[in-house]
This record gives structure tokens, sequence and C-alpha cells, in this order.
């Protein structure tokens, strides 16, 4: 299982103009791991990402994720893969239940499916008493628990976390990256990025890139080994000092 | 507070400059819109093509021949030499009307009896054809009646429509849409863009920041719709400008009476995009409630269709869109020449509308957030 | 010396639908940095809005330097710098443009205040001519801190000014906001969801739910902290989180890094633990006794408030 590799990238480089924002950047992601992307704001993460779900057409190199490649196959890649940002996440003026049906939908699965499907969701969640309640009157701590659940309804290959847990409280955070652990052990892999450092400890391999580049990619563990220091916060303030960009 | 003032002013208009898009709604939207119903949409019908065919072939049919040629309505395109083939190209799009001068025509015509005339239309568009039919038989009857007057004939006995067109002699459809474009464009800007460019600070946060510090509100209400009134005044000056020069449309009456009133339209309009500003809270709101007030406007204000033929309850609701009145005194000013002694009473209205509008907008502006 | 006093502070939203703050008292002293912590939705924005005179309270009483919010609050918008959630720049205006608009409307100048805001906006006046919406996040925070600053407030209301940001931005920021409390004795008042934020301020007030759940210095918190702690590792730590969890012994296991925090009955024994576990299977399991953080304290606060 751990020679087989969900995300492929080799060269992988996007150019605005003069400034290099992705600067020939190369990993791979195992099957079901959980790899953390971390880097300081503008280092490159955001343009990476948009390249790897096929949303943003590299200026060279290539990469494949789930065995599809950006460039060319961009809509199956769109198709085998779940999607969660901090901002974007529910619509608000559905309730939950409504929701789910329309990402099953987006996702072509059928009515029926989907009705089976979300009652087992809403059941493992505890959230099967607010199945027809608007999602804009849940507390936050659901909307994320569910806007992650969502991501992977579809069973995606992999799943792209854009910092889902900022702001949310201590718990919630925690019961959040639970179920981060359940997709994984479920064969999904995580591709997620955070600004909480202990998030990063939680993570099989991370990567951390500087200024458009991955100057560091293995396990938290080594990666502390690697540069002495006890934290994974104190190996990213010792790659982030490096740092020579100052804007997106 | 005069320093505090002038360089918000000046960050408003760097708001203004910097966007592309909104420069452009705000100077080329008012150029192209007087383009647009200067010469595009028109009730005129110009240049309409024409065959004739002629089977009198003489010095009479010649001579008409040449006179609707010369009309700036018509350009003759073909002659044929029989119907059916005037039939097939009228049926084909080919022209939009057809002439037939009778074989006897200039005979009939010499013994003072009834020379026949047949004018053929394409019907598709029945406004447009029964303009075109109208203005064949001015321009044939105009040179008839030159060619029969002194000698007692008329030469279509019993109707002899004698039309005078009063203020607009050639029947200018421009001279109606000027004003109406006017009132159309100051709405646009002074409404839609006063409304989103004081509620994207909202958006945006930054009003929260304005209100969070020693700003008087006065001062921020100001320095929005200072910009927008500077805009409007060059605007009507572009419209003004283009009426005279390009449309050839006179000003027939005074100039500044109709620059006064026009000012004060320009502030109904601001003080409606600043209530506006008051009742929403996003970018989109602004718009589409400056929407919901402009679309009535078109259709309430007599710009498309006369007030008077519409029904009385429309009527009624017409007589809360300033547009409207405003139309209506540019009208009378600007055409009709009057003086503005006669326009006083809609020119209260509009005076009263402004002093509503500001008065309920100051009172809804918060000096907090909710 | 108190400089800001919040009694019985009480905000409802929606017709009294949703309570935003439930009966609130704190006091700051001056020239303190004081800390609000919590996750989004615990009311942390709205106290914000109402020091900085842009909301009224229900009930209650704010003051700021000595002035009543509703009644005094034009003098209090000269006194206070404020800077909400969100960067509130002009997106299509260059950062020198935003700073000098800010310190007109206050009155004053970049030249006159320059000393105060040298430190920080001396790290981006080399780009001064870029427009605001063209910098990176660490930079949009520098500049709006400095366009609180511009008019030398006696109180600066900083509300979230690190979310979103990356730890080495974050940590740039406590800096400069521990110099300027101690050059020129500013009171700073901010708030964060970032617990590991809490140890750079004065004092705390840990918030949860429109309440605070514990007011105190962080130490103090820290200090009051009575539950037994441990860390705990194993190799496989994904199915060592659940037969902790279905340990009897175990009260609470959360994730904390590399390692999972867990809180104990009192009678529990390391090392009944630790062989708890190698029984049910765990290779390399590490027990080790642990000093609590303000997380821990949060969440076991946030507990208790939930029960009671």
């Amino acid at each position: 299982m751990k020679d087989k590799y969900v995300i492929e990238a080799e060269g992988l480089t996007k150019q605005f103009g003069a400034f290099t924002a992705t600067d020939h950047i190369s990993f791979r992601v195992h099957e079901g791991e959980i790899f953390g992307f971390l880097g300081a704001n503008g280092a490159g993460k955001t343009t990476a990402m948009r390249m790897l779900c096929g949303l943003s057409r590299p200026s060279a190199g290539w990469a494949t994720v789930a065995g599809y490649d950006v460039c060319r196959q961009a809509e199956d890649v769109k198709k085998h893969i779940g999607y969660m940002s901090q901002k974007f996440a529910l619509y608000d003026d559905l309730t939950v239940f409504e929701n789910l049906r329309l990402f099953g939908g987006i996702y072509g699965m059928s009515a029926k499916t989907i009705r089976e499907k979300a009652e087992r969701l809403l059941g493992e969640l505890g959230l099967a008493a607010e199945r027809d309640a608007l999602v804009a009157s849940l507390p936050l701590g659901w909307k994320q628990k569910l806007a992650f659940s969502l991501s992977i309804f579809h069973d995606p290959k992999i799943v792209f976390l854009d910092e889902p847990t900022g702001g949310v409280d201590p718990i919630t955070r925690r019961q959040f990256w639970e179920l981060i652990y359940r997709a994984s052990d479920r064969g999904i892999t995580v591709f997620v990025t955070t600004h909480y450092m202990d998030e990063a400890e939680y993570c099989d391999r991370v990567s951390i890139m500087v200024d458009g580049k991955i100057e560091a990619l293995d396990t938290p563990a080594n990666l502390k080994r690697d540069f002495g220091v006890a934290t994974m916060y104190d190996v990213f303030l010792a790659l982030a000092r490096r740092a020579k960009r100052t804007s997106d | 507070m005069k320093k505090q003032f002038l360089s918000f002013l000046r960050k408003e208009f760097y708001h203004i400059f910097r966007d592309k898009r909104t420069m452009l709604i705000l100077l080329v939207m008012p150029i192209v819109l007087m383009i647009l119903f200067g010469f595009a949409i028109t009730t005129e019908v110009k240049d309409s093509r024409v065959a004739i065919l002629d089977l009198s072939k003489d010095e009479v049919t010649a001579q008409l021949r040449e006179r609707i040629a010369a009309s700036r309505y018509f350009s003759i395109t073909a002659g044929e030499d029989n119907i059916s083939a005037l039939e097939a190209s009228l049926r084909g799009g080919k022209i939009d009307v057809a002439v037939v001068f009778g074989e006897q025509f200039a005979s009939e015509l010499r013994r003072g009896g009834r020379p026949s005339v047949q004018i053929l239309v394409d019907g598709t568009e029945p406004n447009q054809a029964a303009i075109r039919t109208g203005y064949m038989q001015q321009v044939l009857a105009a040179h008839l009646h030159t060619l029969t007057e002194g000698r007692g004939v008329s030469p279509f006995p019993g109707i002899t429509p004698v039309v005078r067109t009063l203020y607009n002699p050639q029947g200018k459809s421009e001279y109606n849409f000027v004003p109406a474009v006017i009132g159309l464009v100051l709405m646009l800007i002074c409404v839609m863009m006063t409304s989103i460019a004081i509620v994207r600070e909202k958006e945006a946060g930054t009003m929260e920041v304005l209100l969070a510090s020693p700003l008087p509100p006065l001062c921020i209400v100001l320095a929005k719709l200072v910009p927008y009134f500077a805009i409007s005044c060059l605007n009507l000056t572009t419209i003004l400008v283009l009426s005279v020069t390009m449309l050839h449309i006179p000003i027939a009456g005074s100039l500044p009476g109709f620059i006064a009133v026009s000012l004060l339209y320009i502030l109904v309009a601001l003080f409606l995009g600043l209530f506006i500003s008051t009742v929403v809270r996003s970018q989109l709101a602004a718009m589409l409630l400056s929407l919901l007030v402009i679309i009535p406007t078109i259709y309430l204000s007599g710009i498309l269709f006369p007030v008077e033929s519409m029904p009385v309850a429309l009527q009624c609701v017409s007589v809360i869109v300033p547009t409207r009145w405003y139309v209506d005194i540019a009208r009378r000013l600007m055409i009709q020449g009057v003086e503005l002694r006669y326009v006083w009473r809609e020119t209260l209205v509009l005076l009263l509308m402004a002093g509503v509008l500001l008065g309920v907008s100051w009172k809804k502006f918060k000096i907090r957030l909710e | 010396m108190d400089i800001i006093t919040v009694s019985k502070l009480r905000k409802s939203y929606r017709k009294g639908q949703v309570q935003a703050l439930r009966g609130l008292n704190f006091t700051v002293d001056e020239g303190e940095i004081y800390g609000l912590i919590g996750p989004d939705g615990a009311g942390k924005t709205t106290l914000f809005r109402i020091m900085a005179t842009l909301l009224l309270p229900d009930e209650g009483t704010v003051s700021v330097d000595g002035l009543d919010v509703v009644r005094d609050y034009k003098a209090i918008r000269r006194r206070i710098g404020y800077m909400p959630g969100r960067f509130s720049l002009y997106q299509d205006l260059s950062v020198e443009e935003n700073l000098s608009f800010f310190a007109s409307i206050f009155h004053t100048s970049i030249e006159e205040n320059y000393d105060l805001v040298k430190d920080i906006y001396g790290q981006i006046e080399p780009f001064k001519t870029r427009k605001a919406g063209k910098l990176s996040g660490g930079m949009k925070q520098k500049l709006a801190l400095s366009c609180a600053l511009i008019h030398a407030p006696r109180v600066l209301i900083l509300d979230e000014p690190t979310t979103g940001v990356d730890p080495v931005s974050r940590k740039e920021f406590w800096e400069m906001l521990k110099r300027l409390r101690l050059q020129h004795g500013i009171t700073i008042i901010v708030s964060t969801p970032y617990m590991d934020e809490a140890g750079q301020c004065d004092h705390i007030a840990l918030m949860q739910d429109g309440e605070f759940l514990r007011l105190d210095t962080p130490s103090g918190i820290v200090g009051a902290y009575t539950d037994t702690l441990w860390a705990v590792q194993a190799d496989d730590m994904h199915r060592l989180l659940d037969d902790l969890r279905a340990c009897p012994e175990v009260l609470t296991a959360f994730s904390f890094g590399e390692a999972f925090h867990v809180t104990v009955r009192e009678e529990a024994r390391m090392q009944e633990l630790a062989a708890y576990l190698a029984g049910l299977g765990h290779r390399r399991v590490e027990v080790t006794p642990i000093q609590a953080t303000v997380e821990d304290c949060f969440m076991s606060l946030m507990k208790k408030s939930d029960e009671g």
C-alpha cells in the first residue's frame, strides 16, 4: 500500500508574470496518508493547492491526482476529490439534508443512495434530530464537522482541506481531527493546510513551503530530529525565517 | 473638519479613478446612451429603400422620382419594369417601399383628373409602414402642389391634409430623447453609483473604522456625494454639448434655467442613492434596490410612453417618480422654449422630493452599527 | 488604575433570541495587554464593538478611559484605536495613502506621529506605493495596526488581529504589541481564537458562549487547574485514542501535538495505565505527568460549564 501514490507532482510551477508563486515543487502523497501542507502566508500553498484540484493550469511541470493528469483531465480530477475551505462550506439557507442532497446530486449520486448515506452520516455525527434544520441555526462547530462530512460524502480518493479548523473551539477542533483520522482509516487520503502547529503533529507527513519551494518534507518526528527542536512550531519558525518574500 | 473632509474627498476620487468599470459607467455610458437614442433607437424612419415602377415615363414622373431621391427619408435602390418583379423585391426584403405610377399618370394630371399612384409598403412592422406611407404621401403631395399651384387644380381633390408640426417641424425624435437620456443617466449614476459607494464601506468593514473615529457623519455623507455630483455635472455638460453638436438640437429656452433645474434633479437623485445606502448592507442589495427604482422610472417617467396615455392608476404612481417631473420640465425648457416661471409647479415637486429624501436619509444614517 | 470597566454587560440580537453577551464584568489596568480568548461565536466581536462605541449595550455599563460608551461616545472615539476583525483597509489605495487617510481623519499626519508607528510601519514602508489589496496577510496586519495607531490612542482595541495569519507573522505581531506597551504605555485589549497566544498577555479572559469561563493572569489560570493530567504516546496513535477513551480510569483524552493529554481519576496510577495499554498490544507506550496549558484549562472549563 505504501508505494501507491494518490498525488504525484513533478516540477510543478505556477508563474504570474515575473512572479513565481509555486517554484518547481515535487512530492508524492501515499494512499490513505494525512499529508500536512504548511507554509507562511504567501508561500504559495493556495496556488499549489488550486493546481492540484484542477482549478488552475500549471505553467510548467506536471501532477497527477487520483491517477488523473491535472492539466489534461481536470474534470476527472474534480470528480475524484473532495474539497473544504474555511470560507465556503455549506449553504446557510438550506437545511442539513438539502445540503447533503445537493452535493450528492452534484457528484451524480442517486436519490436513494443519497438518502441512505445521509441517514447513516447524520446518525454518526449525532445530527439526526437536526436533519431538517437550517444550517444557519447550527453552532459553528457542528457546521465545520458537517462541512467535512460533506466533502467526503461522495467517497473521494482524496480530500483537500484548506485551514478547516480556523476559529473553532479547542474541543471541536480535536473532534474534527478525529473525523479526519476516521476518514484516513477508511483509506481516504487527506491533504490539509493549517496555521495550528499542534495539528502539524497529527499528520503522517508534513511539507513546509518557503517562498514557493518545498523546503522540508518528512514525518513530524524526523523533522524535529533533523532540526534538533522539540516541536513542529520550532521547525516551522526555523524554516519560515529563511523567507525573503513579503507578498502573496 | 476641512482637512478631514478634503482628505476624504481625495480618497473618494481615488476609488473612482482607479476602478475601470466605474469610470466606464460614469463617463462612457452617457455618451453611448446619447448615440443609441440619437441614432439607433429613433421613431423616425430614415433611408427607406424605394423602388419605382414608372409606366408613365414622362417629365412629371421623372421630377417626382428626383424629388423622392432627394428626400432624406428615401433612397431609390432600383427601378423595376413590371409589377411582379416589384412585388418579389418587396417580399424578399430588398426594398421597403414601392411606388407605381400608372400609364396615364401624366396625361390624367394634365387633364386635371385623378392621376393614379400606387404605394406598396412592407407591412411587417405596421408602425414603420404607416410612417413610410405618410412620408411618401407628403413628398408626392408637396411636389404636385407646386406643379398645380396657380392652375387652381388640386392633385388629390377632396383630401388635402394640412399637417403642421409644432416645436419639432422636422419631426426629429431626438428632441424628445435628449431630456429623457439626461434624466436616465443622472438617475443611474447618482442613485446606483452613490448607494454602492457608501455600502462598499460597510461591506469592506471600513465603515466600522470610520464610525469608531471622530469623523463627523456629515463629513462621510458629503464626501460620498460630492464626487458624484461633480461627475453628474460633467455628464450633463457632455450630453448638452453632444446634443447641440452631434444631433443639432438647439436649446430653445433659457440655458441657466435648464441647468438650475438639472442640478436640483441631480440632488434629488443623490439623496435617493443616500437613502438606499441607509437601508441595505451589501453592494448587491444596493444595486438591486437601485434597479428596482430605475426600471419603473424608465416606464413611468414618460421617456418611452407619454404619461398622458397611461392608465390612471399608473399616472398616479408616476407622481412619485422624480424623473417624470424632470423630463417634463426639461422638454418644455429645452424644446418649447418656455420660461422658468411656467414650470414652477414641477420644480417645486422636485424641491419637495429632495427635502424629504434628505431628511429621511439623515434620520436613518447611523452613528453606530445597527 | 482601571482604564476600561465593564459591569453587568448584556447584549442580545434578534429581539433577545440570540444572547451574545450574558452579563460580563471585568476591568483592564492602564498599560497592560488584556487578552480575550475564545472561539468564533463566543461574543468577542460584540464586546469589542460595544467598547468601540459601535454598538449599544442592552444592559450594564462600559467605560473607557473614564468615559461612558453611550453618553460620551464622541470623546471616546478620539481616544481609541480600533481594528476590526477583518483588516479594514482600502484595497485600492496604496499603503501610504491608507495610513495618511486614517491619520487625517484623526486630525493628524504620518509625520506627526511617525515615532509611534516607526517600529511597525517601518517594516512595510519599502512597499508604500503598493496597493493594500496586493499585500500578504502579515503585511496587511501591520498596515492595519499602523492605521489604528497613527493618532496615538490611549487604548488599542484589536479584534482578532492574528486570525488566519501564519505562526511566524503572529509571533512578530505579539512582539510589536509588547514593544508598544513597553515604549509608549498604550493599553491594548486584544482577542484571539489561538489559545497558545494567551501567554503573551498580562491578563486573560477565557470566553465561551457570551460568558467568561475564567479571568486571571495566564499563570493564575494554569495554576488553578486541579485535574491530574498526563501525556500519553504510543506507536499507533489512532487506535490509542479509542483505547484511552474506553479505559475506566480515564476521564478525558484529547490530542495535543504529538501526544494525547489525558485526565484521569484521582486514584489512577501512571504505571497501571501504561501496563493496561501495553496489555492491549500497544508498543512503546509513554505516560508522563505534565503541566496544563491554557488550552487544557479552557477545555476543562468548557466541560464544566456544559455540565453545570
